[in-house]
């Protein structure tokens, strides 16, 4: 675009005000994207929950535990594929800012986990380690784990260490960056706890994700009036749960965002009304030439949206690298990752604020009549 | 051919008949023209002087197109400017106008050679194509060595004629200048009367300058007085 050059010289003009206007914007959108990515964290388990899975619990209180027996009865429910009892383990290894989630299943892993991939001779020698343990490959990457590496882990109510060895690394093939946890035998753990055999949640496989809810429903039925009554609900609607009880995240982030682009559109259109009154004589002239009023307006406009792009993308850019350097919480999150889309989302909300903050500066120069103009100079 | 009455002319470039110019200040109305009319042929280099707030740059601004009138028409090499729509009008300039004013009104973030290069890119000529433009034009002010300087690197004088370079790369059919020599030494003024001249004579541009020097003046084929909104033969008459 041959007018690609005044609009470049129009902005570089004043560096400092230029830098101040690039510098703001990318401010704005390095916060946007480490927002979205914490926005994400909090929702990726709810998103990457299958909708075919439901978890059991206890009715009364999570603290209550729920008798082994009962994976049997379960499995006996129709619509069942499979179930397993989970624990979820919270040993310590090395230091415990090394925080990564560590989940205790039984050996129908596979089966309860189908988008977790695992190579057939990793799996074979998982099974045959009763203290093999299988590490996602980003918790892998993370501390350098290959299958056959010792992993002790320090248990926060039993002295000694739990000796564990990588003998599996898995893949996600439904969504590549969850890849964060590492499971273990049941078995094993219920040796160390010498046979306490209460249960925290099953984790049930459904035959059918339409026929979920009832089958969530035929379970509790199934415990009805017992001494332990359950509670079950797909994976989905209890990690939802538990995101709202961490509290309503979108909510504050989708102000403090609001906010941060409203005060950059009000700095950013002041900023350009002021570049535009002062390019009052030289709009004239432009005019004069025989630049008509539309192309000027669109001079204008361009010059806002270029800076924002510039800014937002510098700021975007950051972002990335923030997210690239890994989860700031230590793991908590099982997902720390800025999108191409929420990169894509950055930039245009970057654009249409330029665009908003060039709107009236544009249409004042598009107005401008040539004989006031000229005049000025 | 020029002429200040009226009767027309077959040949003529330029026709103005009945001009009225107000400006509005609020409520005060300020009459600038009052039923002007002139004729000027083609390839005529004519001047207007006169007092000070009598009208010049107004009159010069209405033949340009960059301004309208209260009332009356313009029609320049058969069109009615004072008829066309604003987007109309740039593109009118764009081809058959060249403006050089007072103070230089060159842009001062773009090199010489990109100021002068601003008419053709509203055209559809390539990169190469306009920057052999720009050296022909650069070249015929005498400037072609001073393409990759800045308005800040360069004399009054200089400024001044890459704005007329400017005006001229287009090749307009006629060049509008206020004052081109307002604000410049005699001898940088002497130099661009001079290029004025020979774009008059050699390229046979039809020039139309607006001066306070009646020296400038004497290099114009004829010298037209505006007063008071008329306009008036200077004493020597109008050729
Ligand atoms: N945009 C405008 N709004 C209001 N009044 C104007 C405007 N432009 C010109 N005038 C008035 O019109 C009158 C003629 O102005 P003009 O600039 O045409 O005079 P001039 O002959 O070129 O004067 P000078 O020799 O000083 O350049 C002046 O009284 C001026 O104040
Ligand atoms: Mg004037």
């Amino acid at each position: 675009m041959k007018y690609l050059q005044i609009i470049l010289k129009n902005i570089t003009r004043k560096k400092i005000r230029m830098l101040l206007t690039i510098g703001s914007f990318a401010v704005a959108l390095f916060l946007f994207g480490v927002l979205v990515t914490i926005n994400d964290a909090f929702f990726a388990g709810v998103e990457m929950s299958g909708a075919d899975r439901l978890i059991v619990k206890n009715k009364t209180s999570v603290g209550m535990l729920l008798p082994y027996s009962y994976k049997e009865k379960i499995k006996q429910v129709p619509g069942v594929a499979s179930a397993t009892p989970c624990f979820w383990f919270s040993g310590v290894y090395k230091d415990p800012k090394n925080f990564f989630v560590k989940f205790a299943l039984e050996d129908n892993f596979r089966e309860i986990y189908p988008e977790y991939v695992i190579p057939e001779d990793q799996w074979q020698a998982y099974l045959q380690d009763r203290r093999g343990c299988i590490v996602g490959r980003k918790l892998a990457d993370r501390f350098g784990f290959k299958p056959g590496d010792r992993m002790p882990l320090q248990g926060i109510f039993l002295r000694d260490p739990w000796e564990f060895t990588v003998r599996a690394i898995y893949e996600n093939s439904k969504q590549e960056d969850d890849t964060a946890a590492m499971f273990f035998h049941y078995k094993y753990f219920n040796e160390r706890r010498e046979g306490f055999d209460r249960v925290v949640w099953f984790i049930v496989k459904v035959e059918n994700p339409e026929t979920a809810a009832q089958v969530a429903r035929a379970i509790d039925a199934r415990f009805a009036n017992s001494a332990d009554e359950t509670l079950s609900e797909t994976e989905y609607i209890s990690q939802t749960r538990y995101v709202t009880m961490v509290g309503n995240i979108s909510l504050i982030l989708t102000v403090i965002g609001a906010v941060v682009f409203i005060t950059l559109l009000l700095v950013t259109g002041s900023t350009m009304a002021m570049a535009v009154r002062e390019r009052t004589g030289e709009i004239g002239v432009l005019k004069t030439v025989g630049f008509n009023d539309t192309l000027i307006m669109v001079l204008v406009l361009v010059e806002s949206i270029v800076l924002a792009l510039a800014g937002g993308g510098l700021g975007l850019g950051l972002a990335k690298l923030y997210t690239l350097g890994g989860d700031p919480s230590g793991g908590m999150f099982r997902l720390f990752y800025l999108s191409p889309v929420n990169i894509g989302i950055g930039l245009a909300i970057a654009a249409a604020v330029g665009a908003a903050a060039g709107i009236m500066p544009a249409f004042n120069a598009m107005r401008l009549s040539i004989v006031d103009a000229i005049r000025r100079v | 051919m020029v002429k200040i009455d009226g009767s027309g002319n077959d040949d003529s470039l330029i026709t103005i008949s009945s001009l009225d110019k107000q400006y509005q200040r609020g409520t005060e109305t300020i009459t600038v023209l009052t039923g002007l009319n002139l004729d000027i042929g083609k390839g005529e280099f004519v001047a207007f002087m006169g007092p000070s707030g009598s009208g010049k740059t107004t009159l010069l601004n209405l033949i340009g197109g960059l301004d309208k009138p209260t009332s009356g028409n313009i029609i320049v090499d058969g069109k009615e400017i004072t008829a066309m729509s604003g987007k109309d009008l740039a593109a009118w300039r764009a081809r058959q106008v060249g403006f050089v004013f007072q103070m230089f009104n060159l842009i001062p973030v773009l090199t010489a050679f990109q100021n002068v290069e601003l008419p053709l890119l509203l055209t559809g000529l390539s990169k190469k194509q306009r920057r052999a433009q720009v050296e022909t034009a650069m070249a015929l002010v005498g400037l072609g060595d001073r393409m990759m300087h800045y308005p800040r690197q360069l004399s009054g004088g200089q400024e001044q004629r890459v704005a007329i370079a400017r005006a001229i790369v287009t090749d307009p059919t006629f060049l509008l200048c206020d004052e081109p020599t307002g604000d410049l030494d005699r001898d940088s003024g002497n130099e661009i009367l001079e290029i004025v001249e020979r774009l008059s004579s050699e390229h046979n541009k039809t020039v139309l300058m607006v001066t306070h020097d009646p020296e400038a003046a004497q290099r114009a084929r004829a010298v037209l007085h505006l007063d008071k909104g008329i306009l008036q033969e200077a004493a020597g008459g109008v050729s």
